[in-house]
């Protein structure tokens, strides 16, 4: 009778296969990862010299005791500030984290008149840098990383301020207290929007072509070269070896989808330092932790499982590798489809029904994931209905390989 | 009186079509739909023989090989193999079967050394057991130099023998063979030749398929001449030829039932 061990004997060849042959090491772990690493570093080089504000947007920008001789500067670079009130810098603040004001910059209430007291050497200006012990006038400016906009007007404030300062130098600083002047959530940040809205796509696309190249060439191309007969005519279970093919091959798919992943975390930095987005490339933080990543490796395993399942049926339709990988296309596109839903509705969806739908949920979950917008139950329903799909995949790959004429067929 | 003979294999009314696809039609030039491959077929053969199914190519020999392995279902009929059905119990028939054919490869990119220890698993062979086997039919075969050199990069005749071994890891009382010395040189075909005889010697069952007639002379007990699909003559090889030679009696019975060799 059949060995228990069967199920394990055809997962363990199937690893032998790939990790033992230097050749496929190469072209199915290796080269994802250093392809995408060496592309994306490219396109960020070419991304940053596109990414620019639309020259016609004028800033909503908001400033406490403006003075006459900033406003004459700020007004021929593009910047007109509205004047508020010290009373009105909670509500601005909420405003720019929002993202419906762009910047607030506060001046202190005698800004202009302790730097000309400075500049004209008197010290009884009220904290002039000439008298001792006396403090530097500070100007706040309050703005959202987060924002392209507002982290335009915050560039040319700042280098407004610059010159201003360099004039009259050291008599005023900027933003010198201790207090978070960009008013970005921890889910705002550049690196994060990103993250939310790409990467569901890019890690679907690579998991599925992943699962592709290596299921047509296992299931397919041992019908191509007969040796899967070999197996049929053993005792071993129908089931065990559909099984053992889909879960063989999903560790595949998921080292080949981690080289890819880490050839895309290592290429953002450069992808990211681009004018847009104003962030220094070793800066960058993505702000996720354990739980995140814990949710992240929970989807994609689900999601690979279901990928490889689906893949395996259409090859072990087809009668050889390249008939199947021509049926695999249309999925392909599918998937392509459904990934971008992540761009369409970004930061995940709220409905429940929505993580019924196989793979799409996991472009939700993903998305939800990066944004830090999840909640467990959509992860918790996502993984049971893929792990279900899966299931059912393994039954009727199982059917397929009791299935004579799609077996032997000539 | 004589113990009655164990009949290892017994097929019962066994049948199959093929649907003909309109590409295979029109290669063919029918316009017949289904082929009967296999038309109502009953035979034995015993623990201890070697029974040869003989007809020429299409006569249907090697799907009933297939059938009795289980690699297909019957459309009406049964075998029993070692008393367990082949439509009932196939994982039962295929854990008491070697089968070797053509149709089935070995990877390429495995050893003989890795491969035998696989299907020793699949077939639920102890380790220690598997490793003594091991042992005894590599060295039977001169694959032991071989044994960590892939398959792929095998000659055709060690691939060959690698295969025949791996199809009997578990010992089986019967052994399911198609075509046997087909593509082989001589030197391999006579290996071969020589461990069915072994095989039988050890009290094992087996059945082969084959279109030459010396090969039934040298090496069957008992001999089943299919033509179209029907067993047109079944028994002891002697009791068949009826006093002529092989050749003759096959030729004899294809023109009563076919018309004439065209």
């Amino acid at each position: 009778m059949a060995s228990r061990s069967g199920f394990f004997s055809v997962v363990a060849k199937e690893l032998k296969r790939v990790f033992t042959d230097r050749r496929m090491v190469l072209t199915v772990v290796l080269l994802p990862g250093i392809l995408i690493f060496v592309m994306y570093s490219i396109m960020g080089e070419a991304l940053g010299r596109l990414y620019q504000v639309d020259e016609d947007y004028r800033a909503q920008a908001y400033a406490v005791n403006l003075p006459a001789s900033f406003e004459a500067l700020s007004e021929p670079a593009g910047l007109a500030f509205s004047e508020a009130g010290a009373g009105e810098v909670a509500g601005i603040k909420a405003d720019i984290a929002e993202g419906s004001s762009d910047l607030l910059v506060v001046f202190p209430a005698d800004f202009e008149a302790s730097i000309s007291a400075a500049l004209s050497g008197s010290p009884g200006g009220p904290g002039g840098p000439g008298s001792p012990g006396g403090t530097i006038p500070d100007v706040q400016v309050f703005f959202n990383a987060g924002n392209i906009e507002s982290y335009a007007a915050f560039e040319i404030t700042a280098a407004l301020l610059d010159a201003y300062k360099n004039a009259a130098l050291p008599l005023f600083s900027v933003n010198a207290a201790d207090e978070e002047f960009n008013l970005a959530a921890g889910s705002d940040n550049p690196a994060t929007m990103y993250l939310s809205s790409v990467l569901p796509m890019l890690i679907l696309l690579l998991l599925f072509s992943g699962g592709m190249g290596i299921a047509t060439e296992s299931i397919a191309g041992e019908k191509e070269r007969g040796t899967i007969a070999t197996l049929l005519v053993t005792p071993l279970k129908r089931w065990e070896l559909a099984f053992g093919k889909i879960v063989s091959i999903s560790v595949v798919a998921l080292a080949s989808g981690t080289s890819s992943f880490l050839g895309i975390m290592l290429s953002l930095p450069k992808l990211l330092t681009t004018e847009m987005m104003g962030v220094s490339g070793e800066g960058l933080s993505f702000g996720y932790g354990f739980g995140e990543y814990a949710l992240l490796f929970v989807v994609i395993v689900a999601t690979v499982l279901l990928f490889v399942g689906v893949i395996s049926i259409v090859s072990a339709f087809a009668k050889t590798v390249k008939e199947a990988s021509t049926l695999t296309m249309p999925l392909m596109i599918l998937v392509i489809f459904v990934s971008l839903s992540g761009l369409i509705f970004p930061g995940g969806q709220s409905d429940w029904w929505v993580y019924l739908i196989p793979a799409y949920n996991s472009t939700q979950c993903l998305n939800g994931i990066f944004s830090f917008n999840i909640e467990s139950w959509q992860v918790l329903i996502t993984v049971c209905v893929n792990v279900l799909a899966t299931g059912l995949c393994v039954f009727f790959l199982t059917r397929m390989f009791n299935n004579e004429r799609i077996m032997f067929a000539r | 009186m004589s113990e009655p003979r164990k009949a290892l294999i017994r097929a019962q009314g066994l049948s199959k079509t093929f649907k003909l696809g309109a590409k295979q039609q029109r290669i063919e030039r029918t316009r017949e739909r289904v082929r009967v491959a296999v038309d109502d077929l009953s035979f034995e053969a015993y623990a201890g023989e070697i029974y040869g199914l003989l007809g020429p190519n299409g006569a249907g020999k090697t799907t009933t090989l297939r059938l009795l392995a289980t690699l297909i279902r019957p459309d009406a009929g049964d075998a029993l193999l070692a008393g367990k059905s082949v439509v009932q119990e196939p994982e039962a028939v295929r854990a008491t079967i070697g089968f070797l054919t053509s149709e089935l490869k070995l990877e390429d990119f495995f050893t003989p050394n890795y491969l035998f220890d696989f299907f020793s698993t699949l077939q639920g062979v102890d380790p220690s057991v598997a490793a003594a086997r091991k042992d005894v039919l590599f060295k039977r075969f001169g694959i032991n130099e071989f044994a960590e050199v892939k398959v792929g990069e095998l000659s055709t005749g060690m691939k060959q023998k690698t295969s025949l071994v791996i199809a009997v890891v578990h010992d089986p009382d019967i052994i399911i063979f198609d075509e046997p010395t087909n593509g082989l040189d001589v030197i391999t075909a006579k290996v071969v030749t020589d461990y069915l005889q072994e095989l039988r010697g050890a009290g094992k069952t087996i059945i082969l398929s084959t279109h030459i007639f010396s090969l039934v002379e040298k090496l069957c007990d008992r001999v089943g001449i299919i033509i179209d699909g029907r067993m047109v003559a079944d028994g002891r090889l002697d009791g068949v030829c009826a006093g002529s030679s092989l050749e003759d009696r096959f030729f004899e019975l294809y023109v009563q039932e076919s018309g004439e060799v065209a």
